[in-house]
């Protein structure tokens, strides 16, 4: 490609989303100007999406590492030991704004994406998750992109035959414009197949394996980095397009070569295509690599370089076979009647260098491709609204009449109401191996040939983060680990993938800045570090961002499936016993939004030492058979927890809860979301051993009252008269069947319209 | 007793199969779709997937796989052939056994357990099983809305060929019990010599405890019995 076409059309980086700056930079890099091929090329690896530019620095601090870490963040995926020699691979990613444009396409290569992140190591994927923000229901914009995103995750989660055993649904209208779809995998292998996308071996081949090579998703890095304003959403050639079918047989075909012993080096073409695999296989290998574009399989004519390099056609890998095995590749590559063709080889120059015709079209160092971005240190302030929401005094919130009524509101809000609509979508149980499905407080997975599973949770309270970005984030890791705790799991590590809005805004930035922050010390108190994950910016449509949105994906490990805890009521007669200390902690709650119509005050107090605890417990009790359930309380408090349970296990119960010495009110009592508890029941007999368990780990045990009947009835034990509010009821007394009702119509209600 | 799966490109149920024969106690092998040599098994099943993508539509592509000629020669020798899901389907294009499927009258997917009512015990696949027996297998499929033209339907209804049907808690074969649309409620048929048997749900994910369920090992069960019993219909 000519330089005068970079002269002619005078800043044509900046159409392709470079600054004059790293324009400059580029050309610092390269002692030249660069071409037309490798300004693209610099132009997607230096999109925030790929290089992490404007959050590097501030991710710098992340725990990363713990004698569980056998892969942490750099490589196409984490990876962390479970035992027997196993090793669980995984990884949260986001497809925020194709799935705006376009929801079902969007979200499907999402899911495509981060499932060859999976294989791409050498595993097995055998779960996904899906993260997903919405719009009111309210809006019928809204209710399309949720629609068309469960659908596309349907279809192409379905069809590869992974389960999709998890994951959330939540709606704010400050995701109307920009919805987020987070995808998690996790796959299993053993760790001497642990594969690395690593070029190395001067001479080695390198091989495009998989899908053709054709015009659709170039420029998608760039776009994702872009904010979503109407312009923006005109480039709908910027969203792949997926083919599960080809996905699948991929998958087969690269578990074959990894079996044989055919891979030396492997990575998953996603953003930035070739450019992307080649620069950063390259240089993690500290190598150089030379390819013939004449050689990469098309499936249009007439193809530029600069298309073949930044084309994001799906289902396509970069490898590096072990030398003298490319028949072999080709072979298996065949036999799953998929393309195998050897491109290039690997250099000793460390330069990514591309011919066509014999002539060269384009050089770079992959060095300056993949690792020097320039790393921005943003300018961060606190946004005003945070102080002024924080000094919101609950205090004043009127006492709630109608306790049954408030929790039935919430139980058929969307966020908190059952997610089956969605998840009977998924196929949750392919793979043989589901043994807690969706709709609990985390999927249990067994692992192949071995009696260990996994837990599985994504969480995020983005009301919380927005109140209190650092204080939100940690609760995230907090939540998580409860979640895979109450399963009998112990907490391992976490993927993440941080959503914000655009964070040239200084009030962005510090959002992003304070949940890493938060992040980091709940992960680094809770001993999870983080393996990896993925960072989304610019999620704003012009005007208004997102509300912050650190999505935390979490693993656990059970030693045997046999010891999981379900989630609902097992059995009449068991008793039923709460975890943790319940303090006045209405602020930034489900109850306050959805019952009193406000989003303002402090979110809960986080004590780490406490989650440790209760975590620690949970696990202890599970592994010695002394729970029958247990579930952990977050959002709506003790009283959504309870009815969970009691529809989950299609039982009542009927408790009497201590109001406390404070003397707090029932309102208070039902629907605060202090940290760190749970409710758990258990056979009468195992009682006395739970509670010796529970206070000499310094965990607040308290038997409540039994499971049995069909209503859930909570009275409340007054101190004195202290816990007396004027105004609210003294009993909460609400049959399962109308929970359940409220509970499992909301969303498939709203969806019918 | 040793199941041979018939693996096509997009299967992804037949690592399941055969988790779940292992679990019962029988032996299971996969067959590659262009392998036509398929003897040294006592039962062939064609797993769930998406064969083919199911591109054009479901399991059409599947049926012109190499392998399926020989699958036709093993059913018209009186041995057992099973499609589950996608291999019902594909038992269906392939004419092995009569009807269609068209898609779900929801359009959506539906993954979920099922209650079905067992209709006939007389099959090699059902004899473990009790006359109008109700079980709980799992669903998971697009396309399980269960088609015949009206007088195919009355003679197979004659016949005894509906083995399976979905129903309530009662057993009752109501509309609301229906998750697909199908005639009749219909959740699996066999030809009419009986040892060719095509079903919706999934048998194979109903055979541990541990994930829900183990009212599918006796399809398992039943089969190797009528197997070791001499297994081929004349």
């Amino acid at each position: 490609m000519p330089d005068e076409l970079v002269k002619e059309q005078e800043c044509i980086w900046r159409t392709m989303g470079l600054t004059d700056e790293e324009y400059e930079r580029v050309r610092g890099l390269l002692g030249r100007d660069p071409n037309y091929v490798e300004l693209g090329m610099f132009s997607v690896m230096w999109s925030e999406h790929c290089s992490y530019k404007n959050t590097r620095a501030v991710l710098r601090g992340l725990p990363t590492s713990g004698p569980q870490v056998l892969q942490g963040p750099g490589e196409n995926a984490g990876i962390v030991d479970v035992g027997d020699g196993l090793a669980v691979v995984f990884k949260i990613e986001s497809h925020n704004h194709p799935s705006a444009v376009e929801p079902y396409q969007g979200a499907a290569t999402g899911v495509g994406g981060i499932i060859r992140d999976i294989f791409t190591m050498g595993a097995r994927p055998i779960a996904s998750l899906d993260s997903l923000w919405l719009g009111d229901l309210g809006s019928a914009r809204a209710r399309r992109l949720f629609s068309g995103i469960v659908g596309g995750i349907s279809g192409y989660g379905n069809a590869v035959g992974i389960p999709t055993v998890g994951g959330q649904a939540v709606f704010h209208r400050s995701y109307e414009n920009n919805p987020l779809v987070n995808a998690m995998c996790v796959g299993v292998m053993r760790h001497e197949d642990i594969k690395r996308g690593a070029a190395t071996g001067v001479g080695n081949s390198v091989m495009v394996i998989g899908s053709t090579t054709g015009r659709d998703g170039i420029h998608g890095a760039t776009f994702a980095s872009a904010d979503l304003t109407d312009e923006a959403i005109e480039r709908k050639s910027a969203v792949q397009v997926g083919d599960p079918f080809r996905e699948k047989l991929l998958l087969e075909a690269c578990l074959e070569l990894v079996a044989r012993g055919c891979v030396l080096g492997i990575q998953d073409m996603g953003a930035a295509g070739l450019t992307c695999s080649s620069c950063e296989m390259a240089s993690r290998g500290g190598a150089g690599m030379i390819i013939d574009l004449d050689r990469v399989p098309r499936r249009e004519t007439g193809m530029t370089p600069y298309e073949v390099m930044l084309s994001e056609s799906q289902e396509r890998m970069l490898l590096v076979p072990t030398p003298g095995r490319e028949d072999e590749v080709r072979e298996v590559l065949g036999k799953w009647g998929l393309e195998a063709a050897v491109v290039g080889e690997v250099t000793a120059d460390g330069m990514i260098t591309l011919t066509e015709g014999g002539v060269q079209v384009a050089q770079a160092p992959a060095r300056a491709l993949a690792d020097d971005a320039p790393v921005y240190h943003r300018e961060s302030s606190k946004p005003e609204y945070v102080d002024a929401l924080a000094a919101f005094d609950t205090a004043g919130v009127p006492p709630c009449a109608d306790l049954g009524d408030a929790l039935l509101r919430l139980l058929g809000s969307p966020s908190i109401a059952s997610k089956r609509w969605v998840w009977e979508q998924y196929d949750h149980q392919v793979g043989a191996g589901t043994v807690i499905g969706p709709g609990a407080d985390a999927a249990v997975i067994r692992l192949p040939g071995s009696q260990r599973g996994v837990a599985l949770s994504t969480d995020c309270n983005s009301r919380y983060c927005y109140l209190n970005p650092r204080l939100g984030a940690a609760h995230a890791v907090a939540e998580a680990a409860r979640n895979v705790a109450c399963t009998g799991a112990r907490p391992l590590a976490i993927t993440n993938c941080q959503n914000f809005g655009n964070p040239y805004k200084p009030e962005v930035f510090w959002q992003l800045r304070e949940a890493i922050a938060g992040m980091s010390e709940a992960c680094r108190a809770l001993g999870t570090p983080v393996t990896g994950g993925n960072v989304s910016l610019s999620n704003e449509d012009g005007e208004t961002a997102i509300r912050p949105t650190p999505v935390i994906g979490m693993v656990g490990v059970i030693d045997d499936v046999e010891l999981r805890v379900p989630m609902g009521f097992q059995a009449e007669g068991d008793v039923v016993v709460l975890l943790g200390a319940t303090r006045d902690e209405i602020g930034a709650s489900e109850y306050l939004a959805i019952v009193h119509g406000v989003e303002a005050g402090q979110a809960p107090a986080l004590d780490l030492e406490a989650e440790g605890r209760l975590c620690r417990l949970l696990v202890g009790a599970a592994s010695k058979r002394l729970l029958s359930s247990a579930h952990d309380m977050s959002e709506g408090g003790l009283a959504v927890a309870l009815a969970e349970c009691a529809i989950a296990g299609r039982l009542g119960a009927a408790l009497s809860v201590y109001c406390g010495d404070s003397g707090l009110a029932p309102d208070r009592l039902l629907f605060s979301e202090s940290g760190a508890r749970a409710v758990v029941t258990l056979g009468q007999g195992r009682v006395a051993e739970f509670l010796a368990l529970a206070a000499s780990m310094n965990v607040p045990a308290a038997a409540v009252g039994r499971v049995g009947g069909d209503r859930l009835c909570v009275e409340f034990e007054e101190v004195g008269g202290a816990a007396a509010s004027g105004g609210t009821e003294r009993r909460l007394d609400v049959s399962v069947d109308a929970l359940s009702r409220a509970y499992e119509e909301a969303i498939p209600c709203v969806m019918q319209e | 007793m040793k199941f041979g799966i018939v693996v096509f490109p997009g299967s992804n149920c037949d690592r399941d199969v055969q988790t779940a024969a292992r679990a019962v106690g029988y032996d299971a092998d996969f067959i590659w779709h262009t392998d036509t040599s398929i003897d040294g098994y006592d039962c062939l099943v064609l797993p769930g997937g998406f064969s083919y993508g199911d591109y054009l539509r479901t399991a059409a592509i599947a049926r012109f796989s190499p392998v399926m000629e020989s699958v036709a020669r093993y059913a018209a020798s009186g041995r057992t052939v099973i499609g589950i899901c996608n291999g019902f389907q594909v038992l269906l294009e392939s004419g092995l056994l009569p009807g269609a499927m068209l898609r779900n009258t929801s359009c959506k997917f539906v993954c979920r357990p099922q209650r079905i009512r067992v209709e006939s015990t007389r099959t090699p696949f059902t004899r473990k099983f009790r006359m109008g027996q109700v079980i709980t297998l799992p669903i998971a499929h697009g396309d399980g809305n269960y088609y015949a033209d009206d007088a195919t339907l009355a003679q197979m209804e004659m016949d005894g060929q509906v083995v399976f049907r979905y129903c309530d808690e009662s057993g009752e074969p109501t509309p609301e019990s229906n998750p697909n649309g199908s005639l009749n409620n219909i959740a699996g048929i066999c030809n009419k010599a009986g040892n060719v048997l095509g079903m919706m749900p999934h048998p194979e994910r109903a055979a541990e405890r541990i994930l829900g369920g183990a009212e599918g090992r006796s399809l398992f069960d039943s089969v190797a019995q009528w197997v070791q019993g001499g297994g081929r219909i004349a």
